[in-house]
């Protein structure tokens, strides 16, 4: 079923998005997943489940990773956010994509953008976890294809690699 | 708004038997066949269209599980609500139980399941009066939509375009019901002379398309003192839903892995798809076959249990030797050796020291222990005769600029099919990687090279990318523009001036089957497959008496696939599958009500989190040398078969209770431990007789 009509009357909304200042018009209660991917056609955020199990519309706000299926528009009033696509600029970015392509970290690559998030927003804390981090860290993104190791892996690699430099 | 009054041509999901409407015009056979079709502008709209209409339905008497259908009080396919039967019968079954020092029984059944890609179905369609229909969408047989198009818009074949665009996994799921979702957007876009788009959300598409097939499977095996099967009787039953769809050609794969890695001397099996009021149920990696091997595996352990001897000694007495022939009287001719494979995956997860001190520390404590196997095969390819009616045709061309690119309908979805089919283009031309690229599948493009369906990309279409590839090397050679011992640059060269000379450089290869390939469909006789891949894996689990759930601690996955093209791809395909064949076992259960599925949310329906699997441990051993792309097997199944009985049978190992029914929840393993009054589980009361 497709997005119930927002109600009332749209209002405007400024946030920052991967850097740069927007204002949207919009329902207050649209989710923030819509506006990214209709009103600013940053569809690299999927919508997997619609309900916050799936993690493939993960983005960063003000820091948090946060299901941008479940945040109200209205709630990232004067927010930073940063979605996939605004990940080119981080430093991470480059030893992550190449140990997902080493470790095969990627099939289908449906959750690779959420994934991508969750594991900077990981390293970013815990520059060298530990297995058990890994796996805690992603556990809010579903994988269907690789049964999560190869994932793994790829986060455990970049995370040696940016530790060295 | 379109009903079936709108359809152009004819009203059907065109398939195998063409029985499944587009949209029902009369009667409705399951709770969300669509009947009427709405689009606007504003998508947000729709829910106010979708409140606005009302539908009045005189009932008629339902049939839900598979006993009902059997029964035949109510008919609701055909004249006997079945979809198909066969009989595979090989040696004198009636013969073998007088000799028989033990008769052993056992009924087992696996549950539907979800495929639960997490890219949902979705398609863009667009009418033209003058090109006729376009669609672009997730989906994994672009033939098969164009296909059930032309019939259901009556147009010819060059007025109906099928691209597959990236799509977010499949895993069978986007095998059929993308006809089904392409020929409503197809539709709505005639009849609105826009484009338009459907994308269902979780819901609906949990609701609504297919599923694994639920199965039964009841053992009948006569065996010897000392443990080796004399023959037996098999009947196979899967619930196919509500219309025909791909039931028979999953009921023919379950049937012939029904006997799993072992001689039977003789054997008959049964096997019938029937009719239920659920949506109809589809293709899911295994096809079938997932569903007969875990009763196969779980009945060996209940033979050795029998006939008094282990899990591990009961498959080396009656696994297949090269020379022997299978239930459908295949002779093995590859030169496996399943005590090898067997030992080698003993010895990787450390079987007998482990299994000996679970023994041991289970006697205290609240968390119990276990080992178990399973041995298997999956073949790959198409059944019997499929390759052959298939007739899969693939191209590959070379650009003025030497730029090589591999036509083919196989469809990416994560499985690497891209990438492997561009190396072993690469490696027949002799180029870098980096000089093949692959085209999109779009059927105005790339010819019919067949489903991206059965474990046959790498092998099938694989075998014809390598032999178009050679044809473009023959032709540079044979108009003497190419030499032996050529460079990248040279063939570039060649390439750049053949074209300025002939247009174009394109060389095509058509399956031809080996000649002495022999496969009887009346019988179920003969060469079922090309080739089989085969395998041991062993689970390591431990069951939670407090909370009665069961967790895998360790896996290991050893296989014969041939030769393993892509070794990082390889692996991703097995743990990926052995992770479902988790979620199969341990995990996911569809709740049906009045057939519909009513769990249908990631809430509600649990696969497996990064937090819920162990360590899958891979490991390939090449044993012979098949013929194919490099001596290449099909893998993309072989994963999801042995995880959910050697799982169970770990669960059995730790707990004493023979389970025989997946989903295995703990609420079925509190019930199963209930002291009194001993409930058995699952809806028989066949037990294991000696």
């Amino acid at each position: 079923m497709n997005p119930s009509p927002g109600t009332g009357t749209k209002c405007q909304i400024l946030f920052t998005v991967n850097g740069e200042a927007r204002k949207v018009l919009a329902h207050p209660m649209e989710r923030l997943l819509d506006v990214l991917r209709n009103d600013l056609a940053l569809k690299g955020t999927k919508e997997g489940c619609g309900e916050g199990e799936c993690g493939s519309c993960s983005v960063l706000l003000d820091g948090m990773l946060v299901n941008s299926c479940l945040v109200p528009v209205v709630q990232a009033t004067g927010a930073s956010i940063v979605t996939i696509e605004g990940m080119s600029a981080q430093a991470l970015m480059i030893p992550l994509q190449e140990a997902f392509l080493e470790c095969g970290g990627t099939q289908c690559g449906i959750c690779t953008p959420g994934m991508i998030l969750a594991a900077v927003h990981l390293l970013e804390k815990t520059p060298e976890p530990a297995p058990a981090d890994i796996r805690e860290g992603l556990a809010g993104n579903l994988c269907r294809c690789t049964g999560y190791q190869q994932i793994f892996e790829a986060v455990a690699m970049a995370a040696r690699r940016m530790v060295r430099k | 708004m379109v009903t079936a009054k709108d359809i152009p041509g004819k009203n059907c999901i065109s398939l195998i038997l063409d029985d499944q409407p587009c949209l029902a015009a009369e009667t409705v056979n399951h709770p969300e066949e669509p009947i009427l079709l709405l689009a606007h502008a504003d998508c947000r709209m729709l829910r106010k269209a979708v409140d606005a209409v009302s539908i009045e339905y005189e009932p008629l008497p339902p049939v839900h599980t598979m006993e009902e259908s059997e029964r035949q009080s109510t008919i609701i396919w055909g004249t006997d609500n079945a979809f198909k039967s066969y009989l595979v019968e090989k040696g004198d079954v009636e013969a073998v139980w007088k000799d028989a020092a033990h008769i052993v029984e056992g009924e087992y059944f696996t549950g539907a399941q979800e495929q639960l890609y997490i890219e949902n179905n979705g398609v863009i369609a667009a009418f033209d009066p003058e090109d006729g229909v376009t669609v672009w969408g997730s989906l994994q047989c672009p033939y098969y939509v164009h296909k059930a198009l032309m019939a259901l818009c009556g147009l010819p074949e060059d007025k109906i375009r099928v691209v597959q665009m990236e799509t977010g996994g499949a895993f069978g799921g986007k095998e059929e019901y993308p006809s089904m979702i392409a020929g409503h957007a197809a539709l709505l876009s005639i009849k609105s002379q826009r484009p338009v788009k459907i994308v269902y959300d979780r819901m609906e598409d949990m609701v609504a398309t297919t599923k694994r097939h639920p199965s039964r499977t009841r053992h009948r095996t006569a065996v010897s003192k000392d443990g080796q099967i004399l023959g037996g009787e098999i009947e196979f039953t899967i619930d196919g839903g509500a219309y025909a769809t791909l039931s028979s050609v999953v009921l023919s794969r379950g049937t012939i892995h029904a006997g799993g890695p072992y001689y039977w001397p003789s054997v008959r099996i049964r096997a019938k798809a029937v009719a239920t009021n659920t949506p109809p149920h589809g293709a899911f990696r295994g096809f079938g076959a997932p569903q007969s091997l875990f009763a196969m595996e779980r009945h060996m352990d209940h033979i050795a249990q029998v006939a008094g001897i282990s899990p591990v000694e009961v498959r080396r007495r009656n696994f297949l030797k090269p020379g022997q022939t299978t239930t459908t009287e295949q002779t093995i001719r590859e030169d496996i050796d399943l005590d090898h494979l067997l030992g080698r995956a003993l010895e990787l997860s450390d079987y007998a020291a482990k299994k000996a001190r679970f023994a041991e520390e289970n006697r205290s404590g609240m968390r119990k222990k276990g080992m178990g196997i399973a041995a298997f095969l999956h073949g790959a390819g198409f059944t019997g005769s499929g390759e052959r009616y298939l007739n899969s045709l693939v191209g590959v061309e070379a650009g003025a600029d030497g730029g090589v690119r591999v036509l083919v309908s196989s469809a990416e979805f994560g499985q690497g099919t891209n990438t492997v089919l561009c190396q072993i283009a690469a490696e027949a031309l002799a180029l870098p990687y980096e000089g093949v690229m692959i085209a999109r599948p779009d059927t105005t493009v790339v010819p019919n090279s067949g489903p991206t369906v059965a474990s046959r990309t790498a092998m099938i279409v694989g075998t014809l990318v390598q032999s178009a590839a050679q044809g473009i090397k023959q032709t540079l050679m044979k108009t003497g523009l190419l030499g032996d011992n050529y460079t990248p640059e040279q063939f570039r060269a060649s390439c750049g001036q053949f074209i300025r000379t002939h247009g174009a450089l394109k060389s095509y290869a058509r399956y031809e089957a080996p000649g002495d390939v022999y496969w009887d469909d009346e019988k179920y006789r003969g060469e079922a497959y090309a080739a089989f891949a085969w395998a041991v894996y062993v689970a390591e689990v431990s069951v939670d008496l407090t909370t009665y759930a069961v967790t895998v601690d360790d896996f290991v996955a050893l296989q014969e696939v041939g030769k393993v093209l892509h070794p990082v791809l390889a692996e991703g395909q097995i743990t990926g599958g052995v992770a479902q064949a988790i979620g199969f076992a341990l995990y996911e259960k569809v709740v049906w009500q009045n057939g519909r599925m009513i769990n249908n949310q990631m809430t509600n329906y649990i696969m497996p989190t990064s937090a819920d699997l162990p360590p899958i441990r891979v490991f390939f051993e090449q044993l012979g040398n098949v013929h194919g792309a490099h001596g290449a097997k099909g893998i993309g199944e072989l994963p999801m078969d042995g995880p959910a009985p050697a799982i169970v049978n770990g669960v059995e190992d730790a707990i004493g209770v023979r389970f025989r029914s997946i989903p295995l929840l703990p609420e079925d393993v509190f019930e199963a431990l209930q002291p009194e009054p001993p409930r058995q589980q699952g809806p028989s009361s066949t037990r294991g007789t000696t």
